[in-house]
């Protein structure tokens, strides 16, 4: 299909991104890689009259160190977050995590600041930032703010982003002694997650002394498994107890009926994939 | 000197319109563009059964760049209705199809309103603003429901949704089914549902008419552009003769494109209203709308056997789909599949009766296959069950009955004479690629040892009928049309051939073919042969490419039509030669003196003799070209054995098929690269609609699965290694002996898939798993199976 016509803005800097969409309220919104705000454009579900691409902000793209943090800016690909040296040492999870989203070419232009900002309950970038308990920091016409994972997402394809503000990037601790796995479960390899379980276990020899699990597409947003952390905090690290432990692995979550699965079916699903999650960031 | 043949049948040649078909540097429909050319957009209906009770698109008139808007009202008096070229019976309730609704609408996406405009955008804008009041009705959508009494209709004026009863019963022969069945020792009962699908071609439909001075120019991505021809002069008023069609490349089609459409009709309408070349292109979404499905029976059948294994009847009851209207041939489709229910098998004793159903849905119609992988599951699934039933591996009771080697020619019960054929040759060689003993025992400790991961095999042999079609039984079969294929050959001066086919190829690698034909029969190079088709104007004559029909008909004429050239050609090179033609024998490519084989000519020579026509032969005219029809006697079977091993997650209820192995025999192979395309493609099209894909409409009508977000097609990443291999028993009624291979992996795949997930689960008392065997599905038959 075709879109609604639109103005297009190619912004150089943060802040004439910020200006033209203070300048336009409502109907201005980010063009980032367009994976998916192309589509719903194309379908004409939303007809923004401005469009305020970010792909000449140089600034937003790349990873760098900063005293305990990894800063990813938002522009940077799903491919150079899953090939990134600094990532794959301090955040292993978001590159893996990134290696199983759509296909080759989705990965090349879809963006981390885009798949935060769009916040599709199936989405897998949102659980993996929120695993690693990442920092996003968002610019607007006041200036810059910086807001916790837990608070970012606030419902279905709703953040706290202002309509005049940027993602501008997201700041990862650098966090080392961890393992960390992404389970995806998928029907077709290219498609998203009917669930997913992002799994990040620090161990104390044969057990476990600390774990974060977090849930795609099992609520609105992103999800913390909190009943599952604990039941893992202490439990020993082996294939038996970690599915034992994963009994609760639904609890507090409230997954959707659609086409792909019911809700009972991702109730069950999310048990076995956190016992698998798990038990990888184990090493077991 | 000594001779040698250089064969060009036989070898696996690169096809060679693939370079301009992958790189795109071709004519697609929609490529092409027009002095003065305007585009159409269509305003779909958002509802699946609904009265209109008023169109206005005045406000769509005063849109930048629109140049027209109308209705079907507008239109009513000279739109006239969609064939249906196949009523099976003669009582079959056939309700108009206009292409644009007029006061009703009966399917979520049937055309209510067009806009033309300058641009693409500028018309899709302007459909928004047409105002249409609908007043929504209930829909019809369950078939058995549909059936009831009482049940809403379709078409009220026809006072029932039931289009027609098609029935074959072996009992009018002798042997009927009852009788067996209180005789029986063992009855396997069972119902299978075969899903809606979308064919999912790669190239979306397209279509342009320039209304010239007085004729129509036609380009569309179809299929069929000869009996596109014929309808749109029968349709249209327009004399044949001033209508041209050209299909240009055509990116796929799987039936799906053997169709006259409303969005052919409309363009046509709109072109002729306007005096200016209009366009129509669909978008993805459109094409999952409103072009025609495939499948969606519901299938009752019943096996009775002695408990050696041997079946003694099958009795199938079909409710057919067929949406909103009747299609192109789509009450024929379960009629194809009606011949083939007794399979490879020596089943005394057949029953098959089938009802064609309206629902507010798409129109189905032909898909890959079309009645025979809906045949070919039925039967495979429940051959597997009654072995199960008796303690028989599912290779011994399928082996108990199926016609032995030395038994053909083999008359069946359904009536069809199967010429040739070696199932226990093609089964072997599969069991051997398969590892399938090894892979038993695997399957044996997975069992004891409770594994959550657990493995089947299934297994799937079938043969279909191919090559459509002997024309005096498509006549007693109620089709309207013949069944022959046409070729000519037009050899130029300089000894390069044009072939002009009446096929229509749209990915199937018929330039290839046809020119390795070509090349063995005039002894001419490979590369200097030239495929012509797909344009009424160069080829007049033709039936088009469906079916497994091209090489299996067209290839047969093309032979014909070669032989002519070269007996014409003989009698020029004798006459060269100073010999009889009898003196002559055509080896290495030339006509030799037999004993002197120096002493030759090529048609090279014997072209440019005819074509400067100074010395020839008393009574010989000075061309070389020729033309053949040919209308098959019979059809023609190819078979195979397909065994596929799954691994199943018990937990999850994943399946991932370990290892899939086609064993097919298609006749005589003109090129095993072609063949292996064929066999890779249908079979993953088979695996699709064993796992992947579903066309669901929700309960108010309204199609869910819209765009491939939600019916998912499996991409290269989702499919296996599939192992494809051949046995090859030539056709024995032509001269090829060719059999078709276009269907033959669509029709095997499916059964063997879903017979590996059941086999898998047998012990936990899982009997079906409903298509598409998604993961939730087969979670699902786990658990209610009930048992460890
Ligand atoms: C075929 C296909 C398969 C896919 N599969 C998956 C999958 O398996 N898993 C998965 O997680 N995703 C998947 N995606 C989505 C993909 O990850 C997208 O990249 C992502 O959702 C959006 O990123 P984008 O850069 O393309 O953003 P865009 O589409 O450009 O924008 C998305 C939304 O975010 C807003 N936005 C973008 N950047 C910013 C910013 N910096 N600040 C404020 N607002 C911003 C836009 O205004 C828009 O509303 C798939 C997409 C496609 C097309």
């Amino acid at each position: 299909m075709i879109p609604v016509a639109f103005d297009y803005l190619r912004a150089s800097s943060v802040d004439e991104a910020v200006a033209a969409l203070a300048g336009a309220g409502e109907d201005a919104k980010i063009l980032a890689g367009g994976q998916s705000l192309l589509p719903v454009l194309r379908l004409r579900l939303s007809a923004p009259s401005l469009l305020v691409d970010l792909g000449g902000v140089p600034e937003l793209r790349g990873v760098r160190e900063e005293g305990d943090s990894l800063v990813i800016g938002a522009m940077t690909t799903h491919d150079e977050v899953s090939t990134s040296p600094l990532v794959r040492q301090f955040a292993p999870l978001l590159a893996t995590m990134a290696a199983t989203i759509g296909d080759r070419q989705v990965r090349h232009r879809g963006t981390l600041g885009g798949s935060l900002s769009h916040a599709d309950p199936a989405a897998d970038m949102p659980a993996a930032a929120a695993a690693v308990e990442a920092r996003y920091v968002l610019a607007g016409p006041n200036g810059r703010r910086v807001v916790p994972a837990s608070d970012f997402a606030v419902d279905l394809f709703t953040t706290a982003l202002g309509d005049d503000e940027v993602l501008v990037e997201v700041q990862v601790p650098k966090l080392e002694g961890w393992g960390s796995h992404y389970e995806k479960f998928h029907r077709m390899v290219q498609a998203w997650a009917i669930v997913g379980v992002a799994a990040m276990v620090r161990r104390d020899d044969g057990a476990i002394a600390s774990a974060r699990v977090t849930l795609t597409n099992m609520g609105p947003t992103a999800l913390r498994a909190t009943a599952l952390e604990q039941a893992l905090a202490g439990c020993a690290a082996d294939r038996a107890a970690i599915e034992q432990a994963c009994a609760v692995a639904a609890e507090g979550t409230s997954p959707r009926d659609d086409l792909t699965a019911s809700a009972e079916y991702r109730r069950h699903l999310v048990q076995v994939l956190a016992g698998r999650a798990v038990a990888a960031a184990a090493g077991v | 000197m000594t001779v040698t043949e250089d064969r060009q049948v036989g070898a696996g040649r690169l096809r060679k319109e693939d370079a301009r078909l992958i790189t795109g540097r071709t004519q697609w429909t929609d490529n092409i563009t027009l002095p003065g050319m305007l585009h159409m957009a269509i305003l779909r209906s958002p509802f699946a059964s609904a009265r209109i009770t008023s169109i206005d698109v005045s406000a769509a008139l005063d849109r930048p760049n629109v140049v027209a808007a109308f209705t079907g009202a507008d239109v009513a008096d000279v739109q006239g209705s969609l064939p249906c070229a196949w009523p099976v019976t003669e009582d079959i309730v056939h309700p108009d199809r206009p292409p644009l609704a007029v006061d009703a609408v009966r399917y979520h996406g049937e055309a209510v309103a067009v806009v033309v405009a300058r641009d693409r955008s500028s018309a899709m804008d302007a459909l928004e603003a047409i105002d249409v009041d609908y007043e929504p009705l209930t829909p019809v959508l369950d078939l058995e429901e549909a059936l009831a009494d009482g049940s809403p209709l379709v078409h009220p004026d026809k006072g029932t949704n039931k289009s027609y009863t098609w029935i074959f019963d072996s009992a009018a022969a002798g042997t009927g089914t009852d009788a067996a069945a209180a005789d029986a020792e063992v009855v396997i009962e069972r119902r299978y549902v075969q899903q809606r699908l979308i064919p999912a071609f790669m190239e979306p439909r397209s279509v342009i008419v320039d209304p010239g001075a007085g004729e129509y120019t036609i380009w569309s991505a179809t299929q069929i552009p000869h009996i596109l021809r014929v309808f749109y002069a029968l349709l249209t008023g327009t004399p044949e003769h001033k209508v041209r069609v050209i299909a240009p490349d055509v990116g796929g089609g799987f039936g799906g494109k053997l169709q006259v459409t409303p969005e052919e009709l409309i363009t046509f309408m709109a072109a002729r209203r306007i005096g200016r070349p209009v366009k129509y292109t669909e978008t993805r979404s459109d094409t999952m709308l409103s072009a025609h499905h495939g499948r969606d029976m519901i299938q009752d059948v019943r096996l009775t056997a002695r408990r050696d294994g041997t079946v003694t009847g099958i009795s199938v009851k079909l409710i057919a789909n067929m949406g909103a209207y009747l299609g192109l041939v789509g009450p024929g489709v379960p009629i194809l599949g009606a011949f083939m229910y007794n399979g490879i098998y020596k089943f005394p004793a057949y029953r098959f009766e089938c009802t064609g159903v309206f629902t507010n849905t798409v129109i189905t119609d032909a898909y890959r296959g079309a009645g025979r992988p809906e045949a070919t599951y039925a039967l495979e699934r429940a051959m597997d069950d009654l072995g199960v039933e008796l303690g028989l591996d599912p290779i011994e009771v399928r082996r108990r009955n199926w016609i032995k080697k030395e038994e053909f020619p083999f008359t069946t019960v359904a009536g069809l004479v199967y010429d040739s054929g070696d199932y226990d040759a093609a089964t072997a060689k599969a069991l051997a690629l398969l590892g399938y003993d090894k892979l038993r025992a695997e399957q044996a400790d997975r069992r004891a040892s409770g594994d959550p991961v657990q493995l089947g095999i299934g297994t799937s042999t079938y043969t279909e009928m191919c090559g459509l079609a002997p024309s005096r039984i498509l006549g007693a079969l109620r089709y309207a049309a013949g069944g022959w294929e046409t070729a000519a050959v037009r050899v130029l001066p300089t000894g390069k051939v044009e072939v002009v086919t009446g096929t229509s190829p749209h990915g199937q690698g018929h330039e290839t073919a046809w020119s390795q034909i070509v090349a063995d029969e005039l002894g001419v190079d490979f590369d200097d042969v030239e495929v012509l088709h797909g344009d009424t104007r160069s080829s007049y004559k033709g039936l088009d490419t469906y079916g497994s029909r091209s090489l299996a008909v067209g290839g047969i004429a093309l032979v014909e039509a070669c032989r002519k050239v070269r007996d014409k050609a003989r009698t020029v090179a004798a006459h060269m030669l100073e010999c009889s033609p009898d003196d002559l024998e055509f080896t290495g490519g030339a006509f030799r003196v037999r004993g002197t084989p120096d002493a030759a000519k090529t048609i090279a020579d014997a072209a440019f003799a005819v074509f400067a026509a100074h010395d020839l032969p008393d009574g010989i005219e000075a061309s070389l070209d020729a033309d053949a029809t040919f209308d098959p006697q019979t059809f023609s079977f190819p078979h195979g054995t397909h065994l596929c091993a799954v691994e199943v997650d018990t937990r999850t209820g994943r399946v991932d098929i370990r290892k899939y192995v086609a064993v097919d025999d298609v006749g005589k192979v003109i090129n095993p690269t072609i063949v292996e395309g064929q066999v890779h493609g249908g079979v993953a099209q088979g695996i699709a609609q064993a796992l992947h894909e579903e066309a669901v409409y929700d309960e108010s009508g309204t199609l869910v699965t819209g765009s491939f977000v939600d019916y998912t097609p499996p991409t290269a990443a989702d499919l296996p290694d599939i192992v494809a291999d051949r046995t090859e028993t030539p056709a024995t009624t032509h001269p090829l002996g060719v059999k078709g291979v276009g269907e033959a992996g669509a029709i095997a795949a499916t059964p063997a898939v879903v017979n590996a997930i059941v086999d898998a689960l047998r012990p936990f008392g899982v009997r079906d798993v409903p298509m598409p065997c998604t993961p939730e599905r087969v979670w699902r038959a786990i658990r209610a199976g009930g048992a460890s």
